[in-house]
This record gives structure tokens, C-alpha cells and sequence, in this order.
């Protein structure tokens, strides 16, 4: 039986609620933002599990570096690119607690790609969560490693030149390689459906981590309708029609199924 | 009386970092600092310290990051080239305040240089050396002894000011071999309510950050931090004197110069020349206040580095033109000579 709630004599029935891990704090991400999404997920998860009190957080650089404002939860913010090596160190002197990082394309696929996989690589027992949005949202929407091809951004005015500026870098891949992963997956929050997913990805990555498996990897493949200069609805239709071909959702590697 | 032994410079550096209570060590491997991670990689996992050899200085320092901000004991250790890898990580521990000792075994520069030692990161250290306006409290030994007596000073000072503190020594007093003894070293006491353990449900969240992106709020971050280091300034002093009391010509020296020094002022001595010395043992906050007393009596003051001459300035800056001063010193990894240093002293008169 769903929760029901009483307004000015109608009954409504509840279908979702803000977390109550979330602070007051207005979210500063743009309308349309898959960030915001993830944010609320990951904070409902905690909830659920009843994690507050045995989690820390790392923000990044970029659009969620402000996810400590939002999550109520103890977080640390790390430098560009170094938050897998912040999480390293928070892991190893509380190796019983739940540590995980939010990071961008920029962050984790290009300044920080030497700390994310060898974090990954050492098998650090933490949850990477790894916004795709193929674009540097917070700095103006430059092009990033995961930028498609042709993709037109403010520094690739052009489109992208592969040529040039090589290929879509695909993380996800690159990592699942790695023994000391175990756990990485591809997800998107277009859809309710997917949205149910990423959530159930979040869990399984949580598990993970308590369990002492390895490092998760969960691939967020989102849009940026500012960096795009789409609005939010074009931003969707792009995010399905271009996105998502090139960085197919999914599970790219799961120990407990191999 | 404790424990007498003889060991490496590096190596009683490490064993006492353990002694005092290290709870994490993240490094990455230069020379001529190698053996304090080799020492930890041995020591550390049978004592369930958390140990990690990182792929980067960069990694390392910012491992440090994270595990300070949970309030633990945490250093790392490096030589020249990777300390300016670190740069970027030490002035985010700064700007967010947290406790680490941080060890620079100096070899030559600039660029890849020379595995030789070297006092040529002077600049670095007390100057801040990474972006925006911060310290480190910078501690200086001069013997195998000291560098085993500072990571427990190096820990208490971060802890009490929540700053990095770094031990700033060379490529000799890592390298070189003398007796040491290992004291009772004390106890972490104080409360770090800041730390980011886990949120109990009754206080708000602990969040460590040094981004303040309002002006109006980071100038008062930057003011709240200037008026700390004005603090350990008045606060935190440490220098040696020798044959300080009646000289007329000062050496300025710290870590394996002073050795050299002090060799120069007994020289001196014998020739009927009264020099002195005056060795910080902690070169920031730098002692303005000894130079100065001693700048009274004084004839000229030498400051002797490994280097093309850096802590002149701030011996320049405290005299302020009161007494004549210059330096003196070697680079490259080349020792300075007591003959010579006694050369310049004579010179002073």
C-alpha cells in the first residue's frame, strides 16, 4: 500500500519524494540536468540502506562540485581530476566505511585519467560515478576527451577533427579491463526506465564496496542543454540520438555474473 | 635513555613517523628519498598502517588530502622534482586546513638536476610554492637525530594550527649514517571535530573543501588563514646559537650547511675571528627577531646555502639594512668547503 498525503481535503498518493539525505539547498544545475538526478538517487540509496552515518563523499571539479551543498552527508572536495586518489586515501584509513566519488568527463577522462584507473587498477574499494555528458559544462562547454566526433563545442567551433583532437575516449571499457574492477555499467536517466536502473546500479555498486569486491564504476551517460545550447527537451532527443549509440547503456562487466 | 641505533637519515625519519603515530604513508619513489617508502613498505602492512605507493607524486599528495581530512595522521615523502609534482595538492591542504607532514629530501635543480643534495627548494617551501596566498610551518634538522625528532614536532604543529608542516632536509641527511636515538614520542590529543568520519545523524554534515566562490566569503577565508599564520609567527620559534654570544660576523645556515658552519666558526675560532651561528631549526615562520637581536652586535652576517642564495633575502629582509650581509654557497650538489666559508668570514671584518 503507497504512502498517501492529505492536501486541503484531496488525498494524493505519493510517488516520490525529495530524500531526506538531501540539505534545503536549491540545486544550481541547469534545467534538464541529468546531474540533479543522479544527486537525488545516490542520496536515496544512502537513505534506504541507512548508509549516513558510514559514508563520505567526493566532489570534483566541475558541475558537481558543489554536491556537498546538496548531499548531507560528510564529503570532501578533491582537486581536478584527483578525486579517485582523495577516495584512496579516505578508503584506506576507513576501510570499513562507503566511499565514493561523483566526476565529470573532464575530470575523470582527461586530468584525471592517470588517478581513476590506477585507483581502478589497485582495486580501491569505492564507487566511481562518472557524469558522460561529452562536454565541460562548468567552464563554458569546451570539448572534452569524450566529445563526439564532429561534435561542434566552444573550443572545437569546427566540430571535432579526430584528426586533430583523436577520438571519444571510452572510460568504461578502458576500465572494465582492469582486475581490480568489478563492477562497471553504463547508465542514463532519459526515462523513468532508466532512472529505475541507475538507481538499482547505485545498490549494487554500494553492495559492492561494503562487500569489499573492488572498485564500481558507474558510467552516467547525461546530457548538458546549456553546453549544448539546446533547450532540455532538444538536449533529450540528442542525448538518445547521439549519445547513447556511441556509449551504449548497459553492463560492461560484472564479476558476479562471470 | 631510549633505543640507540645507527640508521640512514631516510630510515629514521621513517621508524619514527611509526613511533609517533603514523596512520597512513603515501609516496612514490625518488631519489635520494626512496628509502623512507621502502622502509614504510616493509614496516607498515605488519602493522596494519594503511600503505599505498601511488602512481604520481600528484596521486600521493592528494591521497594525503583525503586521508588528513578524516583526521588522521598522514605524511608523505619526496625529493625535488616530485614536491613540485605536489604543489598543486599542498596549497588545497592549505586552503582547506588540514594536518600532514609533508618530507622533501632536496637534490639539485632546477629540472631533472642532479640525485645530489641540495638546498635549492628554499623558495618553494617558505614562500608557499604552490598557487594563492598560504604557508607550511617548514622544519629544518641538521642531523640524523633531528630528522628522527621532527615528524613527531611536525605532527603536534599541524594538528594544533591545521596546517601542513614540511620537513624540508637533503640528499646527505637522508643518505648519510649516524647514531640515533628513539624517544617516547606523544600521543595525538586533540579533538578534530572537523574531520569527515561519517555524518552521526545529530551535527551537521563535515565537508573539506577549500572552494569559497563568493569574493566576500573567500577574503574572509583568507584573512581568517593570514591571521593564523600571524599567530604561529608569533607563536613558533626554534633556532640553535653557536658561539653566538660574542661574534661579530654571523653565519645564517640550516640543515647540512650548518654543519659545515659550525666547522667554519671553530676555524675561526682557532684564528682569533669571533663568528657565530645561528641555525633555524625552523625556517618558516623564519626567526626575524634572533636576527635581529643579534644584528647589534654584529660586523656582517653570511647566509650559507646550497644554492644560489635564497634564505639571503629574508636574513636581508630581518636586518633591513642595518647590517651589510651577502651569500655564500655551492650548487649543483657540490659541498661548500669550511676553508672557504672561512674565507668569506674573514672577508666580512
Amino acid at each position: 500500500m503507497s504512502k498517501v498525503i492529505e492536501r486541503d481535503g484531496v488525498q494524493y498518493e505519493v510517488i516520490w519524494e525529495k530524500p531526506k539525505g538531501l540539505k534545503e539547498k536549491q540545486m544550481h544545475y541547469c534545467p534538464g540536468c541529468a546531474h540533479s538526478t543522479l544527486e537525488k538517487l545516490i542520496m536515496e540509496v544512502i537513505g534506504e540502506k541507512g548508509l549516513t552515518e558510514n559514508t563520505i563523499g567526493v566532489s570534483p571539479v566541475g558541475c558537481s562540485v558543489f554536491a556537498y551543498d546538496y548531499m548531507d552527508i560528510d564529503m570532501q572536495q578533491a582537486a581536478h581530476g584527483r578525486a579517485a586518489a582523495v577516495a584512496t586515501g579516505i578508503s584506506r584509513v576507513f576501510p570499513d566505511k562507503l566511499v565514493f566519488t561523483i566526476q565529470g568527463d573532464g575530470d575523470l577522462a582527461a586530468i584525471g585519467t592517470a588517478e581513476t584507473i590506477h585507483a581502478c587498477n589497485r582495486g580501491e574499494n569505492i564507487v566511481i560515478f562518472f557524469v558522460n555528458n561529452a562536454i565541460y559544462g562548468m567552464t563554458g562547454g569546451q570539448m572534452a576527451p569524450t566529445t563526439l566526433e564532429g561534435q561542434i563545442t566552444s573550443s572545437s567551433p569546427h566540430g571535432r577533427d579526430v584528426k586533430l583532437a583523436g577520438h571519444p575516449i571510452k572510460i568504461s571499457e578502458l576500465v572494465a579491463q582492469l582486475p581490480g574492477t568489478c563492477f562497471v555499467t553504463r547508465v542514463a536517466v532519459n526515462t523513468p526506465q532508466n532512472v529505475k536502473k541507475t538507481k538499482a546500479a547505485i545498490e549494487k555498486a554500494f553492495n559492492n564496496a561494503l562487500d569489499k569486491k573492488g572498485t564500481s564504476l558507474v558510467e552516467l551517460v547525461g546530457n548538458c542543454p546549456s553546453g549544448w545550447k539546446m533547450t532540455p527537451v532538444n538536449s533529450y532527443i540528442w542525448w538518445e540520438k547521439n549519445m547513447i549509440p556511441m556509449y551504449p547503456l548497459g553492463v560492461i562487466k560484472d564479476v558476479d555474473n562471470n | 635513555m631510549g633505543e640507540i641505533h645507527l640508521m640512514k637519515g631516510n630510515e629514521a625519519l621513517a621508524e619514527a613517523s611509526i613511533r609517533a603515530g603514523l596512520d597512513a604513508y603515501f609516496g612514490y619513489p625518488i631519489t635520494p628519498q626512496s628509502e623512507i617508502l621502502e622502509y614504510f613498505s616493509r614496516e607498515l602492512p605488519k602493522k596494519g598502517i594503511a600503505f599505498v605507493q601511488a602512481e604520481s607524486e600528484v596521486a600521493s599528495i592528494n591521497m594525503v588530502y583525503g586521508a588528513a581530512g578524516c583526521g588522521k595522521r598522514v605524511m608523505t615523502s619526496t625529493s625535488s622534482p616530485g614536491f613540485s609534482l605536489m604543489m598543486e595538492g599542498v596549497s588545497y591542504i592549505a586552503c582547506a586546513e588540514l594536518p600532514c607532514v609533508l618530507v622533501n629530501v632536496q637534490r639539485g635543480g632546477p629540472g631533472l638536476g642532479t640525485i645530489q643534495p641540495s638546498q635549492g627548494d628554499y623558495f618553494q617551501a617558505v614562500k608557499g610554492g604552490g598557487h594563492g596566498d598560504y604557508h607550511m610551518i617548514v622544519l629544518a634538522p641538521n642531523s640524523v637525530q633531528e630528522m628522527a625528532d621532527m615528524p613527531s614536532i611536525g605532527f603536534e604543529l599541524a594538528e594544533k594550527y591545521r596546517i601542513p608542516v614540511l620537513i624540508l632536509a637533503d640528499g646527505a641527511l637522508g643518505q648519510m649514517m649516524e647514531k640515533v636515538e628513539f624517544k617516547e614520542y606523544p600521543k595525538k590529543n586533540i579533538e578534530q571535530n572537523w574531520a569527515t568520519v561519517g555524518k552521526p545523524e545529530k551535527r551537521d554534515a563535515n565537508v573539506i573543501t577549500s572552494l569559497f566562490i563568493e569574493s566576500e566569503v573567500m577574503e574572509q577565508v583568507n584573512i581568517k588563514l593570514q591571521k593564523k599564520y600571524e599567530q604561529i609567527t608569533e607563536e613558533v620559534e626554534d633556532c640553535e646559537l653557536y658561539h653566538a654570544d660574542d661574534a661579530e660576523v654571523f653565519i645564517v645556515a640550516y640543515g647540512i650547511s650548518s654543519r659545515l658552519a659550525k666547522k667554519a666558526v671553530d676555524l675561526s675560532r682557532e684564528k682569533g675571528v669571533r663568528a657565530g651561528l645561528i641555525r633555524p631549526k625552523i625556517l618558516w615562520p623564519f626567526p626575524t627577531k634572533v636576527i635581529q637581536k643579534y644584528a647589534t652586535q654584529a660586523k656582517g652576517f653570511i647566509s650559507l646555502e646550497m644554492s644560489a642564495g635564497q634564505m639571503i633575502e629574508d636574513v636581508k629582509l630581518s636586518l633591513d639594512g642595518s647590517v651589510k650581509s651577502k651569500h655564500y654557497g655551492r650548487m649543483g650538489g657540490m659541498i661548500p668547503a669550511p676553508e672557504d666559508i672561512l674565507k668569506e668570514i674573514e672577508s666580512m671584518l
